[in-house]
């Protein structure tokens, strides 16, 4: 049994900056994670960061990965447990984690999830052949292990993934035939969209792939229109001859250990999913776990940093733990939150969050 | 497949090993991923479903969606995507769901 | 229209560009970047103040073209890669663009590249004057571009030739 005041699940950018902000504070943390590198989602992540300098806007997200990674290494009393998978939290304050074949237990006087988001998948003939990829697949396959999914890709949604992985296979080498957009509108950054428009990738709103071909793998895909309904129209039918399909339609926050847990959970279509009730200083239903990043709503990584370090401060104080500066700190990410939401991309945020936050400290 | 020149990447990849694939035998880089090693090499059907035997890639790269399991030194189930390659390495299409010894 | 094409309409370019009389002075940024999303690099990053301030993180950029002096930090700065220099005095027939630049091969300096629109067709050629690469720019390159003076709000990309070998 390792005994620790707090145990920070998932080493993203909310999970470092939750355990640096309590450690910071004196708490003596334990920061697993279960794959073999630190940074999360942010180790694919080629491409420069919106934001402001707080959450390191402009430089890529590999960057804001190892200064994260430096912080938390820097501080003595986190400790990291890498290739640990957390299978279970019990009521007792104990959760069980897988450790390279062995089970592990640590017993923790607060817990703060940050296991970030899973990506859907999308309904359609022959889906299931080689060559369907998830686009954080695409992306661990090219900007971690350096092999090209393929030579010519259909991108399926133009949200910021769609977009953003487009451009990141453009600079692999890939050509992108064309992105698909059920919805109208393109749901990613405009000038992500412009970026990519500009190398010549053409953007389809309101159509949506109707089956992939091939016998062993992907050969070719056929797309068609949607109508106002979404209905699709039939006659509007177009090829294209490609060796890979990658989905980006979306994340949906990695529930499962908050449910198994107990915790208070609500359906909230705004934040991708099912996420965990909690108040503003992002504790649950259960006064000893506290949410932080994609799982406590699929958002940014730059809002997912901030969440951590609010995360971090309020677990630590409750143990008692901080002064009137911790107060401050705690006051001025609130601020820094508020800020990056208040624009008309954070609309939806913010009609999630209404559902969800149970106002407990509603002065705070 | 590889990428050798990238606009922001450097790829640190550790030594070139040699394993086989079905007999067939094939290099990749020590630690790297089976799969990306076997995708490098151009093979992307990893396994076949077991009740209509269509093929398998692939999906999640990431250990959670089983998409990609096949026999390593013979211990079947394996998850290729984030299983690290080793010099050696035996790796083989699965028959059936395979067994636990 | 942008939102469904991902290319700005003459009405929305119509809000960003100076005016003739300031293009007629010397190097400018133009800043496409139409709508309201959390991201101010580009403020931070201009040494001019010439890109004022924010006061909601969430502001789209307000440029005082009469400050700016064509130097393009901006442009290297900005992660949506919205930002363009252009400079119509740049000589008699051609105008001087400063483009980002993120894909391999890094053009050369002398180098005769196809000039692509804002839809990625090819509209003409333009000529490499200079490319800039610093690691301050953390490997956004800036390329420097001579372009027939009517194309200097048409081109925003450049197509090298060999940089889709085999796969385009
Ligand atoms: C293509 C793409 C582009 C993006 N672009 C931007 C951008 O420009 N700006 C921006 O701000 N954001 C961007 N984001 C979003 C950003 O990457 C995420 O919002 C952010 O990474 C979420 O952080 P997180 O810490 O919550 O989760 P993650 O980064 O997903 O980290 C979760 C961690 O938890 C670990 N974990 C999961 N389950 C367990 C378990 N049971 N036990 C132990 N560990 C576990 C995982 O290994 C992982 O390391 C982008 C995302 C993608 C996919
Ligand atoms: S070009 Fe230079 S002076 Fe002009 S806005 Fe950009 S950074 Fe400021
Ligand atoms: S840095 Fe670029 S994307 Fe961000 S606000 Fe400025 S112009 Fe827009
Ligand atoms: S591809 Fe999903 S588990 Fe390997």
């Amino acid at each position: 049994m390792i005994n620790t005041q707090i145990a920070v699940i998932g080493g993203g950018p909310a999970g470092l900056r939750a355990a640096v902000a309590a450690a910071q504070l004196g708490a003596q943390v334990l920061l697993l994670d279960e794959s073999d590198h630190l940074g999360g989602q942010l180790i694919k992540q080629t491409h420069k960061f919106f934001g402001s300098q707080q959450q390191f806007a402009g430089s890529r997200g590999i960057a804001i990965a190892k200064k994260l990674e430096a912080a938390a290494r820097s501080q003595e009393n986190i400790a990291i447990l890498q290739e640990a998978t957390v299978l279970g939290i019990y009521e007792d304050g104990v959760l069980l984690a897988e450790h390279k074949g062995r089970v592990i237990k640590v017993r923790a006087q607060r817990i703060i999830v940050a296991v970030g988001a899973c990506e859907r998948m999308l309904a359609f003939p022959n889906n299931d052949l080689p060559g369907v990829y998830g686009a954080g697949a695409v992306q661990t396959l090219m900007n971690v292990h350096g092999v090209r999914p393929g030579r010519r890709v259909l991108m399926v949604g133009a949200g910021n993934i769609g977009l953003i992985v487009t451009y990141q296979l453009l600079q692999a080498g890939v050509e992108v035939a064309a992105i698909v957009e059920a919805a109208p509108t393109i749901g990613g950054y405009l000038v992500h969209a412009a970026k990519v428009r500009r190398a010549g990738v053409p953007i389809y709103t309101s159509h949506t792939i109707k089956e992939a071909h091939g016998e062993e793998a992907v050969e070719g895909a056929t797309i068609w229109q949607l109508d106002a309904n979404r209905q699709p129209v039939a006659g509007t039918e177009r090829h294209f001859a490609v060796d890979v399909i990658c989905l980006a339609v979306g994340l949906s926050p990695l529930s499962d250990l908050l449910w198994q847990a107990g915790c208070q959970m609500k359906y909230v279509p705004e934040l991708g999913g099912t996420v965990a009730v909690r108040d503003a200083h992002l504790c649950t239903s259960n006064p000893r776990i506290y949410v932080a990043g994609d799982v406590a709503g699929v958002e940014e990584a730059s809002s997912a940093m901030v969440e951590g370090q609010l995360a971090g401060l309020s677990a630590a104080l409750s143990l008692g733990l901080g002064g009137k500066e911790a107060q401050e700190q705690l006051a001025e990410a609130k601020a820094q939150l508020s800020a990056l939401r208040a624009g008309p991309v954070g609309e939806k945020i913010r009609a999630g969050l209404a559902w969800v936050e149970k106002g407990v400290t509603a002065d705070a | 497949m590889r990428i050798t020149d990238h606009p922001i990447l450097q790829f640190e990849k550790g030594p070139k090993v040699t394993f086989t694939f079905d007999g067939q035998q094939l290099e990749g880089y020590e630690g790297e991923p089976i799969a990306a090693a076997l995708h490098a090499a151009g093979i992307r059907t990893l396994s076949h479903s077991h009740v209509k035997k269509r093929p398998r890639g692939f999906f999640c790269a990431i250990g959670a969606c089983s998409s990609c399991l096949m026999t390593v030194d013979g211990v079947p189930n394996v998850r290729v995507c984030v299983e690290k390659l080793r010099a050696g390495m035996r790796v083989e299409t699965q028959q059936g769901k395979g067994v636990l010894r | 229209m942008l939102k469904s094409t991902g290319i700005p309409t003459v009405a929305d370019l119509a809000e960003v560009l100076p005016t003739e009389e300031r293009l007629a002075k010397g190097p400018v940024a133009i800043i496409e970047c139409f709508q309201r999303i959390p991201c101010n690099p580009c403020a931070t990053a201009c040494r001019q103040d010439a890109i004022r301030p924010f006061a909601d993180i969430n502001d789209r950029p307000q440029i005082d073209w009469d400050q700016c002096n064509g130097c393009a930090l901006c442009v290297a700065n900005c992660p949506g890669l919205a930002i363009f220099v252009v400079d119509m005095t740049y000589s008699e027939t051609e105008a001087l663009l400063k483009l980002p630049y993120e894909l391999l091969p890094l053009p050369q300096p002398g180098e005769v590249v196809t000039a692509l629109n804002r839809a990625g067709e090819p509209v003409g050629k333009g000529r490499v004057i200079r490319v800039q690469n610093p690691p301050t720019f953390e490997r956004t390159a800036i390329v420097h571009l001579a372009v027939p003076r009517e194309l200097a709000q048409e081109v925003r990309n450049i197509m090298v030739e060999g940089e889709t070998d085999g796969t385009r």
